[in-house]
């Protein structure tokens, strides 16, 4: 398991220095420089001047480079070039905001979608089984802020349930669920058929293998097959498909904080973005890059932790 | 013994028929098998042993139909509805499976799941595990304690089919069914494996079934021998008697296929010349007629009889007298 670790985690990082070169590459090696472009046309030579030399633009672009990965590694991403704040600071104080929105937008998805899933095995061609059949496609079509878009009209506006913007007043932890629970609908609600239907085949396929018969023969209760002999199996195809689609549960979740106006990772991106403020931008990028590949990592560690099958090939290879 | 028959009857099947649908699988299986007795059911490959073996589990195939009586200990496992096959499922019976590889969780450790089938013990986890280790160090594990802790893959073939063999004895079941337990073994293996059946067959008090379609494994093991062809019984008898005194021509052609039975070199291995009839419908009259050197007329319209050739042994063909 130690070595298992070690490989995934390795190629996580040079995952990571790969994005990096990629990133500064198109950034600072396309024609016009970022100076010109984030002060914009009428800006004067002295104050471009003075821009260059505190973003390290006069220096060789290999010096460049090697600042740019010396800063990260050591938690320094550069500076704001508006406010001249740390960008690390900013986005430090704007992602817990997403992750929790992130966080419990899949977190309900995934509980309320394992569960429909294992019923619609129980009740196999029930009425929930072909109800879930019909809705998880027409689902997942459905971008994430269209429905933010009609949540928001419904509930907040004409019905005046749940607030419609913001993330809550700070300290008001009842106010802070309230505001979470439209976005974080719109965000999970494509994703519970999916992952229902997802959880049904797998299931399918495991009770279908010949171990299960086994428990059956030694008179185990159908409860304790499905929930300790095959969802560990049915639940792995799940987690596989669930980390990759973390990235974009983010993504959804840059439009749906848009809508909400709430604070964010996705508010910071696109007004870094409309303002010019490369800095930013580049330190969010590199920033969601590194989270994510944390978890899409972490997520093939729980799989072999599930499957001891899964590291005993990487352990053989 | 509880539960048993004053006879010593453990096993008591009567007139049991399966169908998949149109395929009719098994068609009127008689048999018993008492305490301390081990019986074999031997057959060419789709004659219906597996289909057999599930039935004598209360564990058929989703959308297998069931008729007939299966009575374990004077319990019917056919009349039973789920709830009260499942409390007899891992009590009154279990099972050796053919694969072990495929017959166990691979995401379990076999000490899991060892202790998981001992549900219905009142003992703490610990004293089931216990129980386990002991038990696997009773078939022949090295190392029980470190087996309780591996995973299913981690085993080899032969440790696997140990390891089901003690996950059956577990439950100290009234009827005990292998199902091919050395068809997935090399011939080492496989010998060992017999070898170790025979010596915990005196240990044993309950009845064992041994479903094979090696006539060398019915000849280690079995006291009594029921051969089966195209989903019907066609002869039974004491393990002699079929081996030395085979009546019905399918018997008799397939103890003449037998490798071991061929004295001297041969070219070719003698074959039974055909294949196993359709069974959507079985043909009528006898299933073997088509196959059978001796076949007459009447072979193919009648049904033949049960005939009893002595106390204990009978074949149903219209050739046998008694
Ligand atoms: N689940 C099922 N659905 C439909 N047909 C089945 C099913 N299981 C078995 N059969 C059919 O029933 C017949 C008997 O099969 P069975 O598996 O009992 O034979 P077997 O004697 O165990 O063969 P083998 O030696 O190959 O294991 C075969 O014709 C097979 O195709
Ligand atoms: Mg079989």
């Amino acid at each position: 398991m130690l070595r298992y670790t070690a490989k995934r985690t390795g190629l996580a990082v040079l995952n990571l220095l790969i994005v990096m070169v990629a990133m500064y590459a198109m950034v600072f090696l396309v024609p016009g420089d970022p100076a010109s472009v984030a002060l914009g046309p009428r800006a004067t030579p002295a104050l471009k001047a003075e821009l260059v030399t505190r973003m390290g633009l006069d220096q060789p672009i290999w010096r460049q480079v090697w600042n740019f990965f010396a800063n990260a590694v050591q938690g320094n991403l550069g500076y704001d070039v508006w406010s001249g704040r740390p960008v690390l600071d900013q986005i430090l104080e704007a992602f817990p905001n997403t992750l929790i929105l992130g966080g419990v937008a899949l977190g309900w998805a995934l509980v309320l979608g394992v569960a429909l899933g294992c019923l619609a095995v129980v009740w196999r061609g029930g009425v929930l089984d072909t109800l879930l059949g019909l809705l998880s496609v027409s689902m997942i079509a459905v971008p994430s802020f269209v429905i933010a878009i009609y949540a928001l009209l419904v509930f907040a506006v004409w019905l005046n349930w749940l607030p419609a913007i913001g993330a809550g007043t700070a300290g008001d932890i009842g106010s802070q669920v309230r505001a979470l629970i439209l976005p974080s609908f719109a965000i999970g609600i494509t994703w519970v058929g999916y992952l229902a239907r997802l959880v049904r085949a797998s299931m399918l396929e495991v009770m279908g293998e010949a171990h299960i018969r086994t428990a059956r023969a030694f008179g185990l209760s159908e409860f304790r097959i499905v929930t300790r002999y095959a969802l560990r199996l049915a639940i792995i195809p799940t987690l596989a498909v669930l980390a990759v689609g973390f990235g974009s549960i983010l993504s959804a979740a840059v439009f749906v904080e848009t809508v909400f106006s709430r604070p964010g990772i996705g508010t910071l991106i696109i007004s870094a973005v409309a303002k010019r403020n490369y800095p930013l931008v580049m330190g969010t990028t590199l920033f969601m890059t590194a989270f994510y590949l944390f978890i899409v990592t972490a997520a093939d560690l729980v799989i072999a932790r599930l499957d001891p099958r899964v590291r005993d090939v990487f352990r053989g290879g | 013994m509880t539960g048993a028959q004053d006879d010593g009857t453990v096993l008591r099947v009567e007139g049991l028929s399966v169908s998949y649908g149109a395929v009719q699988a098994l068609r009127g299986a008689s048999l018993i098998a008492r305490r301390s007795e081990v019986i074999g059911i031997v057959g060419e490959s789709g004659c219906g042993k597996s289909t057999l073996a599930s039935a004598l589990i209360g564990l058929p195939a989703p959308g297998a139909r069931m008729r007939g009586q299966v009575e374990i200990g004077g319990r019917d496992i056919v009349a039973a509805p789920e709830r009260a096959r499942r409390a007899m499922r891992g009590a009154a019976v279990a099972m050796i499976f053919q694969d072990p590889m495929t017959s166990f969780n691979p995401v379990l450790t076999l000490g899991q799941q060892l202790t998981d089938f001992q549900h219905r013990s009142a003992l703490p986890r610990r004293a089931r595990r216990a129980r386990a280790a002991a038990m696997l160090a009773r078939v022949g594990l090295p190392d029980p304690e470190l087996a309780l802790d591996r995973h299913i893959h981690e085993l080899s073939g032969g440790m696997r089919q140990r390891a089901a063999i003690a996950a059956a004895l577990l439950m100290q079941p009234q009827l005990l069914v292998a199902d091919e337990p050395t068809t997935a073994l090399d011939v080492t293996m496989e010998a060992q494996i017999i070898h170790l059946l025979r010596e915990l067959r005196h240990e044993h008090q309950g009845a064992i079934v041994v479903i094979t379609h090696h006539l060398g494994v019915i000849g280690e093991l079995c006291d009594r021998v029921y051969v089966m062809y195209a989903g019907e019984i066609v002869e039974e008898g004491t393990t002699d008697e079929i081996y030395h005194d085979p009546r019905h021509p399918y018997t008799q052609a397939l103890i003449a296929c037998d490798p071991a039975h061929i004295a001297g070199t041969v070219d070719r291995l003698p074959t039974i010349p055909d294949r196993v009839p359709d069974l959507d419908p079985p043909p009528p009259g006898c299933s073997f007629a088509p196959r059978c050197p001796v076949a007459m007329a009447r072979c193919r319209t009648d049904a033949p009889p049960r005939v009893t050739v002595g106390p204990g042994h009978a074949a149903a063909c219209h050739r046998v007298t008694p």
